[in-house]
């Protein structure tokens, strides 16, 4: 496969393994370009790349931001309380001012589930899904594989647990997919009141106990614990989920050595993940932050047609 | 204003009558039904191979008026009901504000007169729809109210809904619930279930709807009020009230189209458009759904006629309202999915729209005799319908049925002796 023939990038439901061979194959292209001195290439010149962020968000829009800079795109970011949005504009009309002013590129972030769908179906620039409600987050799974297949040379035969608040989780759905897709064994590890049966959906295992888990697991993802996406009381006290699912130090020696930890971040230390963990050789997660600028670069870059990578050269 | 009806497939559920015979109509009744009638008409109808039906008969409409106009009016939903095979419809009362004075029901009475069918308004079982304390049923009931019902919302407050049952009886009308417990729906959108989780979307479960439905049978054993239960969509519904009848509790029926047409799997692709509560549920409700069809169980098909302005629609299906219209694709679908598909009789299905409804809602229509209400359906079951945005004359398309191609047209609608719809 040398190229992409899609128009959006909304979920991994429907992205081929072969697309995302490709997109994490480029993105390992454009992290050897952060090692120069120049950290930028001119293949998005002229093109408008618009954030539209209708959540709080900073790591996933700076990343966002960064990578299409670095690709020498026109940046506008857009976030929602600062918009006519709060005035009552819906978003179909939004959109249509933001490709009257030629809007490549819609980065959006959105708290419905399935708005960017919604969105890309009216809109003719290229829309990107920067998380919608609890249903997708197709780039962070992207930039997970990519990172996992950095240290593990690929993902084939892997198990990999995935933990914490599934139900509330876009960034579980999608890895889950892409997991999957490139042949992992996923087990999804929580409360039952934050993993519901119907996640049998996807063939994957399901966990109550973290401890029965844990000791045969090659990549562990520790989600965040999102207080603030969970309507009601989904399980007694902090204090008591942190007893069952958080990845201590005392668990951590119960791991396979070479485990490999994640966090899709923000983290709450000292709830889903301990300090002592979340700075140990094992995790990853800065790596994580660094892979996701070259995977959204390799988005954006695909996503506008590109091929020839060896033809690119650094912008002086 | 005389019409002769001639060679057409007469089918009449309350008699049992499926024959092919003639129909002459003067005024506003059936004078005279017969083989080869020689009789003088201001118009004929050529009902070869057309099935005639009496005048259908949808129990649960949103007209919107007052105060949604720009949805859709009671003139303007009674034209859409016309051109749907509809004679006689019943209004939801969840209109701004709500109906439940009797002004208001005059007002809706009044409405209805500009058109071209009978029009019978539900009233709210509670003052605003509020759950809190019953309406003036009596006085609602006086103005021309056919029964109660706060449609769009249940009447959580146990103790509320059995005095309603109780002092609904007073009056022999029915209480008429939309079953669902707001605090298992969650604010969802869609039903709970493998393509919640798949989609992300906030899960109503079918237990929201059972649950209810389970208490309210009780309290109509207990009462021995008359239950109405709208839009049941759930395989457990279906158990719930066939032994809540088995038991000889007071209680009937509605589903709609919807339920024994589509699944939770169209959300993905209709977004906005297959969102209505009840939620679009999976495919062993769509089945049971039909097996209670077949039984008998459901005694009622209605549309719950939901009309919502493209931009309300056109939006996150998170911020989207409830609801979709029906009335256009009631016929359709039911000789296309029941008829066609699950080989139900035209008798079974149509008993379901006249007879079945008028006896619910106590209304002196939904069958064919002579001397009988002039209300009259012919109906081309062959022919192929194309649902498109101009297919629908509705003021809204929000419809997921726009695209399919269908079997089944109505091609006259005769109410009170005059044509309401062909020519």
């Amino acid at each position: 496969m040398k190229e992409i023939k899609r128009k959006d990038l909304l979920d991994i439901t429907t992205l081929s393994l072969e697309e995302i061979r490709l997109i994490c194959d480029s993105a390992k292209y454009f992290k050897e370009i952060f090692t120069r001195s120049v950290k930028k290439v001119p293949v998005l010149r002229g093109k408008t790349v618009v954030t539209l962020f209708f959540e709080p968000s900073t790591r996933t829009r700076i990343s966002f931001e960064l990578a299409a800079k670095r690709l020498s795109a026109d940046t506008i970011n857009i976030a929602a309380t600062t918009s006519s949005l709060v005035k009552g504009e819906s978003l179909i009309d939004t959109v249509n001012t933001l490709e009257a002013m030629n809007a490549d590129f819609i980065v959006m972030r959105h708290p419905g589930s399935l708005a960017p769908h919604f969105l890309a179906r009216h809109s003719k620039a290229s829309v990107i899904n920067g998380g919608d409600g609890n249903h997708a987050h197709p780039t962070q799974a992207l930039l997970d594989a990519y990172s996992i297949i950095e240290q593990k040379g690929s993902l084939e035969g892997l198990h990999i647990g995935i933990v914490g608040d599934i139900k509330h989780s876009r960034v579980a759905r999608s890895d889950i997919e892409i997991f999957q897709k490139m042949g992992a064994k996923v087990t999804l590890i929580g409360p039952p009141t934050l993993l519901p049966d119907e996640f049998k959906v996807y063939g994957c295992g399901i966990s109550y106990d973290l401890d029965r888990v844990l000791p045969d697991l090659d990549v562990v993802n520790m989600l965040r614990i999102q207080r603030e996406r969970q309507k009601g009381s989904h399980f007694p006290s902090i204090r008591e989920y942190a007893k069952y699912f958080s990845l201590t130090r005392n668990r951590l020696k119960n791991c396979k050595s070479d485990i490999v930890v994640m966090h899709p971040g923000p983290m709450n230390r000292g709830i889903e993940i301990d300090d002592y963990v979340a700075d140990c050789e094992n995790a990853i997660i800065n790596q994580q932050v660094t892979n996701g600028i070259a995977v959204r670069m390799s988005v954006f870059y695909l996503l506008s047609g590109g091929t020839p990578l060896e033809g690119v050269e650094p912008v002086e | 204003m005389s019409i002769l009806i001639k060679n057409g497939t007469v089918i009449d559920p309350k008699s049992g009558m499926e024959e092919k015979t003639d129909i002459y109509i003067e005024n506003s009744i059936i004078l005279k039904i017969g083989k080869n009638l020689n009789i003088k008409a201001a118009k004929i109808i050529d009902a070869e191979h057309k099935l005639v039906v009496p005048g259908l008969i949808d129990i649960h409409v949103h007209f919107r008026e007052p105060g949604q106009e720009g949805k859709e009016t009671i003139l303007g939903g009674s034209i859409v009901a016309a051109k749907s095979g509809f004679t006689s419809v019943c209004t939801m009362a969840n209109t701004t504000p709500p109906i439940d004075n009797q002004a208001l029901v005059k007002f809706i009475k009044l409405e209805a007169e500009k058109g071209p069918i009978n029009i019978y308004p539900v009233a709210a079982v509670t003052k605003g729809l509020n759950g809190e304390e019953i309406s003036e049923m009596g006085e609602l009931y006086a103005a021309g109210a056919v029964g109660f019902s706060d449609d769009g919302k249940p009447v959580t407050n146990a103790l509320v809904m059995k005095r309603a049952l109780e002092y609904a009886k007073m009056f022999n009308v029915p209480v008429i619930a939309h079953e669902e417990d707001p605090m298992l729906s969650d604010s969802g959108i869609m039903n709970q279930g493998e393509q919640s989780v798949l989609l992300g979307l906030r899960g109503i479960p079918s237990e929201s709807e059972e649950t209810m439905i389970a208490r309210d049978v009780l309290l109509a054993k207990s009462t021995n009020g008359r239950l109405h239960v709208q839009h049941i969509s759930t395989s457990g519904s279906v158990q719930i009230i066939r032994e809540a009848k088995n038991k000889g509790t007071n209680v009937t029926v509605e589903t709609c189209p919807h339920y024994f047409t589509l699944t939770d799997k169209s959300v993905s692709e209709h977004l906005s458009m297959a969102k209505m509560n009840p939620p679009l549920r999976t495919e062993k409700d769509r089945l049971a759904i039909i097996e209670g069809l077949r039984d008998g169980t459901i005694d009622v098909i209605a549309t719950d006629h939901a009309p919502h302005q493209a931009q309300e629609k056109k939006q996150e299906i998170e911020y989207a309202p409830f609801g979709i219209v029906g009335l256009e694709t009631a016929v359709p679908l039911v000789i296309t999915v029941l008829v066609n598909e699950n080989k139900f009789s035209y008798m079974d299905v149509f008993r379901k729209m006249t007879i079945r409804p008028a006896e619910i809602m106590g209304l002196n229509r939904g069958y064919i005799a002579e001397n009988g209400p002039a209300d009259i359906t012919v109906i081309d079951p062959e022919k192929e319908i194309h649902v498109t945005e101009d297919f629908l004359i509705s003021k809204c398309k929000n419809s997921p049925f726009i695209g399919m191609k269908l079997k089944g047209s109505v091609d006259f609608t005769i109410c009170g002796g005059k044509i309401v719809y062909g020519n």
